[in-house]
């Protein structure tokens, strides 16, 4: 059985989307998983990531976006928290092409939906966002010879 | 990430190295965005073939030159994109609006002389 725990936290800078990504994929590597399921984990912490500075902080920097991944049985736990401004309809929000921003998709949630077994949102306005991301993946079976 | 340019006549040929998320995304789009205004670029030609990684980010500044080039009479083309890459863009549904060459020579081809 595996379990480990992992906690960043960190200025609310673009730059810091590619340092986020660089963890996640460490993690998907120590767990065997796919390098097709890596890609897809950094694409889903990408989004979140992004979405807490762009939206939560409204690209404001020296906010704290945390990152948080917890390793239990067979699932990975990814939660990225702000304590921005919150989404006044997370419904709406994770509509696929809804963006508040025209040079942006509206993809974040589309693409984290797609490539995660699960997805929660949790926000409350001026209080912030919090996205949980489950991925299931296989466990190294116990040899049996 | 690093922007290769060439520049022959109305076109523009960028090769880029490196990963298109928000933070790659606006020097991306600045970097096309100039060459449009200023130097009356219509045809923008992006060679993807080392890009490691494309977020909706990096999508949004290709579909938004798209969108941007359109109305002036211009056209947006991709080429040498990495599967993986690929992958991300057809979940986004781009290869639907935005043509897709195999390599820079198709692209440049096609349309000459037109």
């Amino acid at each position: 059985m595996k379990s480990n725990q992992i906690t960043l936290t960190f200025s609310s800078i673009a730059e810091n989307v590619s340092i986020a990504r660089l963890l996640i994929a460490s993690i998907g590597g120590q767990l065997d998983l796919s390098l097709n399921d890596i890609e897809e984990l950094k694409v889903a912490v990408s989004e979140a990531v992004s979405n807490a500075i762009i939206h939560g902080y409204q690209s404001v920097p020296n906010n704290i976006v945390y990152l948080d991944l917890e390793i239990a049985d067979d699932t990975l736990i990814i939660v990225v928290k702000d304590e921005g401004c919150g989404i006044s309809n997370v419904e709406q929000a994770m509509q696929p092409a809804y963006s508040t921003d025209p040079e942006r998709m509206g993809l974040g949630f589309v693409f984290m939906q797609s490539f995660m077994d699960e997805l929660q949102v949790e926000s409350k306005l001026e209080v912030g966002t919090t996205v949980t991301m489950k991925k299931r993946f296989k466990q190294t079976p116990i040899s049996s010879h | 990430m690093n922007l290769e340019k060439k520049r022959e006549r109305l076109t523009l040929l960028l090769r880029i190295d490196g990963e298109l998320d928000m933070h790659t995304a606006s020097d991306l789009r600045q970097a096309i965005d100039s060459e449009i205004e200023k130097r009356g670029i219509r045809t923008v030609i992006l060679n993807l073939q080392d890009v490691q990684f494309v977020d909706s980010s990096g999508l949004g500044v290709i579909l938004g030159r798209y969108k941007k080039l359109l109305p002036l009479g211009g056209k947006l083309k991709i080429t040498n994109v990495p599967p993986h890459i690929y992958k991300i863009m057809e979940l986004s549904g781009l290869p639907k609006i935005i043509s897709f060459y195999v390599d820079e020579a198709h692209a440049y081809e096609e349309g000459r002389g037109a």
